[in-house]
């Protein structure tokens, strides 16, 4: 039994429906929480054990000393791929990992993210 | 002697039809084709070599990335072979949760290529609907996992995230929604005049060249083949559930098209078994970094068909040696023997069917001396002595850049 | 004389088909976008893609021929503006008109395959040559069947000239009903002509990349697009002259403008629904479902036509 333009009646119906895509980047749809994007570092649980550095697939955090169990953390967002797998293997969950995922920049040396050792913040240049 | 009205046509590696990179050189005449040829490993990365360098918990992010679409499927297929060196039993939990994320990826798969194939038949529409529908599947494969491609799910002893009971909700409410949208693509396959004109009688090959050609998954389904890995050597949670292996008797890309459409709404069902059937437990048990030496082989299931790994331990955090065998490379024998005898118009939907995947197939298979006819087997070492000897005589030493590096390491 | 240089230039001529093409590509791909439940680009998209053109650089393949590669553009643009000068806007007079311009416009309006056809076979590419040949195995298809049906409409109104034939259908209301069939079959033709789906095989874009257009770019892909676009324009101006030329006794210029623009506007959304519903034919199967369906129906409208003028009052 061959119809053709067997189609017709959807494409009708979605002249009058809301169309399916959106607007962006004036209109966003936000992830499903729990989704992997942004790395955060909190610098007062780290013992500097260096766990996550060893487990990286891509070789995309560094944990340096700058003081008495005081460590900062450098991530390169360019080579980090978001799989948190330095967030399973932390034996004190220093790291937290956020739905941040527009993290795309015009400056390479700015996708260097430093979390200081003493507030935890992070700032985007390479110090 | 050389036919006048003959033209050699490429497609690819560069065309609109393909994709990923493929060279496939085309002899016409006219419309109609009279030879064909097919030139692989545009996509080689040397990941079989990466793996040696890399530990185990390293590859599994490296063996995923293979593919985006069929990530899962590497990723489980390497992990089960490396639980099964090492020993280890994954809990009951693990081993339906990664069943379940199998069969949402096939849903996926399965969805992104009835896109592709309306898009080769020039049906855009079609192209459109079926990836705005494929949405709802993504979603809660990001819910489920944390990521819309390469889900990361896996780890040795077994999976890294827990279901939590409102999104069992989630996933059977999406369920439904593309039941119904994949009960109208069966009908819209089964009516629409201008898919059956293309589709039909369209890259034929008979059971028995199928059987020749070493074809699997859809592409041998669709001639008659019943073979499937989850019914003949069942894995992770195959063996305690209830679905039909589907064929067809057409042979040709209409039934590629039904077998597909008919493994979607095996899918659904298998998906609410394993909701409704998913056990209390732990997720994970303990491996060790140290894998001891051995090795295994393992099958899966892919959307494409059989996938198959080997992976060798010599006792240290870095494997020894990874192959990895991808369905599209045993597919691919097949697409001479489709493209025989048909026209130039049909190219891209042939090539379509067999669901190619390059990326996962390019890797190393045998050096064939082009002098001496004879094949030989290299080891890594005795190529990397030719390299360097190649470059010397170029007059390029890599001494000193080789010192640079193993410093900065 | 200056009103003849106002009517090629101006109204009805290059600057109002110019202009009416973009709104005209505009409606095609929202209503494309609609039908396919996406947003779709916005308003100053046609124009903002022919700025873009016209401001990259030309490259042109060692081996083709220079001369006919550049000249193509102008010939397809040119034959398409001129054939709308004979057919009336709304109203009753075209621009110029004589006894026999209905078949010179359909004559000017297969100059641009005819046209593509020679920029695709001197681009002498693998891909233009085998879109070149394809474009003109589907001309003998489609080709047919729309001139019957065409002329079918003119023999009930007695008359070759286009301008005639309005005044005919105006003053015996309710007889165009009797061309609804030519309507049909002239509307699929029509798919074959402007080269869309489910007939845009010399363009198939997975197969051939894009058959003759494939070695175009910059300026002269800008004055191809136009000129695809202006016949997309001028083929629906037809069609509404032939095929629809009721007038509903308006007399006020304003408001005959205003009739015309509704028509063109829902023979152009015909056609948008029908590339949206359809897959694209293999060549050997359009050639098929052309010869053995449409061609024959286009006869039995030509004869019905015959039979009918015999009957129906002058």
């Amino acid at each position: 039994m061959s119809k053709p333009g067997k189609m017709t009646g959807q494409l009708i119906k979605s002249l009058f429906k809301k169309p399916a895509t959106i607007n962006y980047p004036a209109q966003r749809s936000g992830m499903a929480e729990g989704f992997r994007g942004k790395l955060k570092f909190n610098p007062k649980l780290c013992i500097g054990c260096k766990l996550c550095m060893r487990d990286c697939p891509s070789n995309a955090i560094v944990i340096r000393k700058v003081g008495e169990k005081e460590f900062e953390a450098e991530i390169d967002i360019a080579k980090c791929i978001s799989c948190a797998q330095c967030v399973d293997s932390c034996p004190k969950k220093a790291l937290e990992i956020t739905p941040e995922f527009e993290l795309a920049n015009l400056d390479r040396m700015k996708l260097k993210v430093v979390f200081s050792a003493d507030t935890g913040d992070d700032t985007q240049e390479k110090t | 002697m050389h036919d006048p009205g003959e033209v050699k046509i490429p497609i690819g590696p560069q065309h609109p039809a393909l994709k990923e990179p493929e060279s496939f050189l085309i002899s016409l005449h006219g419309e109609k084709i009279t030879a064909s040829s097919v030139r692989l490993g545009y996509n080689h990365r040397g990941i079989e070599k990466a793996c040696e360098e890399r530990t185990y918990i390293q590859d599994l992010y490296l063996i995923e990335r293979i593919c985006g679409i069929c990530s899962h499927s590497h990723s489980t297929c390497f992990v089960q072979a490396v639980e099964e060196i090492a020993g280890l039993e994954i809990p009951t939990r693990a081993r339906y949760i990664r069943t379940l994320i199998s069969e949402l990826e096939r849903i996926h798969s399965h969805l992104l290529w009835l896109g592709v194939a309306g898009h080769e038949i020039g049906f855009d529409t079609l192209l459109m609907y079926t990836w705005r529908d494929r949405e709802a599947v993504m979603d809660i494969l990001a819910l489920l996992s944390g990521n819309r491609v390469n889900y990361g799910i896996n780890t040795i002893g077994g999976v890294r995230r827990d279901i939590k009971p409102e999104q069992k909700e989630k996933v059977l409410k999406a369920i439904d929604i593309l039941e119904e949208r994949t009960k109208y693509y069966i009908g819209l396959a089964q009516e629409e005049s201008t898919i059956l004109e293309r589709l039909s009688k369209v890259g034929t090959v008979s059971r028995q060249d199928a059987e020749r050609l070493g074809a699997v998954g859809p592409t041998a389904r669709a001639s008659g083949i019943e073979r499937d890995v989850r019914k003949d050597d069942p894995y992770a949670a195959y063996a305690e559930l209830d679905f039909k292996v589907i064929t067809s008797d057409k042979c040709d890309v209409y039934g590629r098209t039904i077998v597909r459409l008919g493994e979607l709404m095996e899918s659904y069902s298998m998906v609410r078994q394993l909701i409704q059937k998913l056990p209390d437990g732990p997720i994970t048990i303990k491996a060790p970094r140290k894998i001891p030496a051995g090795q295994a082989v393992s099958r899966y299931e892919a959307p494409r068909g059989e996938d198959f790994h080997y992976v060798r331990s010599n006792g240290t955090e870095k494997p020894d040696r990874v192959k990895v065998r991808a369905p599209t490379l045993a597919n691919i024998q097949a697409v001479s023997k489709m493209l025989e005898d048909g026209y130039l118009a049909d190219i891209p939907i042939v090539i379509a069917a067999i669901d190619p995947c390059f990326s996962c197939t390019d890797r190393l298979i045998s050096l064939r001396d082009a002098e001496k006819q004879s094949k030989n087997v290299v080891t890594w070492e005795s190529i990397r002595l030719k390299g360097i000897e190649w470059y010397k005589k170029q007059g390029i030493d890599f001494t000193i850049l080789n010192k640079k590096l193993a410093e900065s390491f | 004389m200056l009103k003849a240089i106002f009517s090629i230039l101006v109204f009805p001529g290059f600057l109002f088909l110019f202009i009416f093409s973009f709104v005209a590509e505009y409606v095609d791909r929202k209503l494309c976008a609609r039908f396919q439940n996406r947003i779709g680009p916005p308003w100053f998209q046609p124009l903002a893609d022919f700025i873009k053109l016209a401001s990259k650089e030309e490259i042109i393949p060692l081996e083709a021929d220079v001369t006919v590669f550049k000249l193509v553009p102008v010939f397809a643009l040119t034959a398409s503006i001129a054939a709308i000068l004979y057919i009336p806007i709304g109203g009753e007079r075209a621009a110029f008109s004589f006894n026999g311009d209905i078949i010179v416009v359909l004559y000017l309006l297969t100059i641009p395959t005819i046209a593509y056809f020679l920029g695709g076979w001197y681009s002498r590419s693998v891909y233009s040559m085998i879109g070149a040949v394809r474009s003109l195995t589907q001309l003998f298809a489609y080709e047919v069947p729309l001139f019957l049906c065409v002329l079918a409409s003119a023999l009930l109104a007695d008359t070759w000239s286009l301008s005639e034939m309005a005044n005919f259908y105006n003053h015996h209301p309710g007889y165009w009903f009797f061309n609804i069939l030519g309507f049909a079959i002239a509307l699929i033709s029509l798919l074959g002509k402007l080269e869309k789906v489910p007939f845009d095989i010399p363009e198939a874009e997975t197969e051939i990349v894009a058959g003759v257009f494939t070695e175009y770019g910059g300026r002269l892909l800008a004055l191809l697009r136009t000129s695809l676009n202006i016949e997309t324009v001028v083929g629906a101006s037809l069609f509404t002259a032939v095929f629809l030329p009721f007038g509903f006794n308006l007399h006020h210029p304003a408001a005959i403008f205003l009739l015309y623009l509704v028509k063109v506007f829902s023979i152009i959304a015909v056609v948008t629904l029908l590339r949206s519903l359809f897959a694209r034919l293999r060549l050997d199967q359009m050639i098929n479902f052309c010869w053995k369906y449409l061609a024959p129906l286009a006869l039995v409208q030509v004869v019905a036509n015959l039979i009918l003028k015999g009957i129906l009052p002058r």
